[in-house]
């Protein structure tokens, strides 16, 4: 099983059955068609590319084009049951109110992050001197869309700012998944090449 | 140039029961002209409407007894295509005020036996919906699949789903808005100014007089179908070519191969379109303005909608531009309706809803597929 494919079913098993969710970057309806499948939610996505958004309708998704950065905001309180931002925070512009928004749209909201802080990353810019490139953060820095990279350490620190609960945290790395009631204990920042967050208001 | 009603090979459905306008007027005698593709299954669940656009008429997908041409959504509609009729019950209806059959003002008024000409009323997108609604309840089906129409036809769509939400499950406007903008009101304009500029429109009373407005007609077509286009789709087809010569003739002939089209274009759409129902039709489009009517924000109009929307809209159209779409698309999100909407990229102006899209075939048949299976046809 790829990384991608463990990060959806992982995802999926924080998802309540037959409620209605919000995929914000939901790709090619990937995550949604799985959602719709195993839990039988109402489920809809936003993403970016109108490209991936006709795949999302081809496929019998409910998708619209928008941007995650500006369009948030056509969502009233509290619409959806969950909201879910998977590997798509780290490519807003602007993290810390999109997250605010996750929680004022969903009752609940789950986050999914790429852990800057993974040792191999930290190992790579001490070695090499150079913007790490790894398989999961495959991009220059010059090309890359990830322009607010961040690390659990980081992630929990901006949540507890922002008076958000961290419910659950999934953290993963090699294949090897653990789960948390609350935030993971403090080796996981180093360990952990990624981490899922339940999150409430 | 006018078509007697019953007299095109197509269905008819026929009722003496007054059809209340929204101008507080009423029509006594109801005909709308239809075709249909496909079977009406048993529960009647597999059933769409197509609505038509301002030139449209009900030869959706089967040969124009008028033009001899295929139908005007051919491509789209059929065995095996997006809108399959080996699955679904396809209905297409002339609209209230048309000219290809449906009651119109080159009806007879059975008040006076004569064309109605301009005493008939002044119709609305709505009036055009209750006319469709009529012959749904004719044909005993209870709940559509889907209603689906591009400009003009997705004008119908959104009343639809606005005042019948119960019957319908799916809607998907194509290419169109809630509102007619001054752009489209101007260009509407000018076609029936250049209608109405013509001596032989006699003031709307040519039928009776024996003339024909055919030059007021055909430059308003001229003028709409210049609208339906772009710059790049105009540029590709055109350019700046002339016409069967080598160079100017610094005179005011068709000298360019744009000229030529336009002036085809026009002269064969009187062949097909009355001018009156021209005037009417446009005008219907002109006063459609869904907030208005219903009296609220168009996020409080669909509120909680169980209807699922499939919105697309064109990159090159200018008439109705992905905008105007996006706008319907925000108020829909904002209301928590299910709503799915393509932005088609395509540089072949309004038209593109019509022309080969594989893409926009893609989400159309996806979608339908998902609803179908939802509702369980």
């Amino acid at each position: 099983m790829s990384n991608k494919r463990i990060d959806l079913e992982l995802i999926t098993s924080l998802v309540d059955r037959e409620t209605r969710v919000l995929d914000i970057g939901c790709g090619n309806g990937e995550l949604l068609d799985s959602l719709k499948r195993k839990r039988k939610v109402i489920g809809q996505g936003l993403e970016l590319k109108q490209e991936r958004v006709n795949q999302c309708v081809a496929r019998g998704l409910s998708a619209i084009q928008g941007d995650a950065d500006k369009d948030l905001g056509l969502y009233p309180n509290q619409s959806f049951d969950c909201v879910i931002l998977s590997q798509t925070i780290q490519a807003t512009g602007q993290p810390k109110l999109i997250l605010t928004e996750l929680i004022r749209i969903g009752k609940k909201a789950i986050v999914s992050i790429p852990n800057f802080g993974y040792w191999k990353i930290r190992l790579s810019l001490a070695i090499n001197g150079k913007m790490p490139v790894t398989k999961k953060l495959a991009h220059n820095w010059h090309d890359t869309p990830n322009i607010h990279l961040c690390t659990i350490l980081d992630f929990i620190n901006l949540c507890k700012e922002l008076n958000i609960k961290i419910e659950k945290t999934i953290i993963l790395s090699s294949n090897k998944t653990k789960s948390y009631n609350g935030i993971p204990n403090k080796f996981s920042n180093l360990f952990s090449e990624e981490a899922i967050f339940l999150i409430k208001s | 140039m006018t078509f007697e009603q019953n007299t095109l090979p197509c269905s008819y459905f026929t009722e003496k029961k007054p059809l209340l306008l929204e101008n507080g007027t009423s029509i006594d005698e109801l005909t709308v002209a239809y075709e249909s593709y496909g079977k009406l299954n048993k529960n009647k669940s597999n059933a769409i409407i197509v609505c038509h656009a301002l030139s449209g008429d009900q030869f959706l997908a089967s040969k124009n007894p008028i033009t001899n041409k295929d139908g005007w959504w051919d491509r789209m509609v059929g065995p095996g295509k997006p809108i399959d009729t080996e699955r679904y019950f396809v209905i297409c209806a002339n609209v209230l005020g048309g000219c290809i059959g449906s009651t119109g003002p080159t009806s007879i008024d059975p008040k006076t036996n004569e064309a109605y000409g301009l005493s008939f009323p002044v119709i609305t997108i709505s009036d055009m919906v209750n006319a469709q609604i009529r012959l749904i309840n004719h044909l005993g089906i209870e709940k559509l699949l889907s209603v689906i129409g591009g400009s003009m036809g997705g004008m119908q769509v959104l009343e639809w789903a606005a005042s019948y939400p119960d019957r319908l499950h799916s809607a998907i406007p194509i290419a169109t808005s809630s509102r007619h903008t001054a752009q489209n009101i101007a260009f509407h304009e000018l076609g029936r100014q250049a209608i109405m500029a013509d001596p032989d429109w006699n003031n709307g009373n040519y039928i009776k007089l024996g003339t024909s407005p055919t030059k007021g007609l055909s430059i308003a077509r001229m003028t709409a179908h210049v609208t339906y286009l772009s710059e790049a789709s105009l540029t590709k087809k055109f350019g700046r070519r002339l016409q069967d010569k080598k160079e100017i003739s610094f005179g005011f002939d068709a000298d360019f191969q744009i000229e030529s089209y336009l002036r085809h274009q026009g002269l064969t759409f009187v062949d097909r379109f009355d001018a009156n129902s021209y005037l009417y039709i446009t005008r219907a489009m002109d006063y459609f303005d869904l907030e208005k009517t219903h009296g609220k924000s168009l996020t409080e109009i669909f509120e909680k909608t169980k209807t699922r929307f499939l919105i697309a809209s064109f990159t090159g159209d200018w008439l109705y531009p992905p905008s105007e779409n996006l706008m319907i698309v925000r108020a829909l999100s904002a209301g928590g309706v299910d709503v799915s909407f393509v932005n088609i990229e395509s540089d072949k102006g309004h038209d593109a809803f019509l022309l080969d899209e594989p893409e926009f075939d893609g989400a159309m048949t996806g979608f339908l597929d998902a609803v179908s299976k939802e509702i369980k046809v």
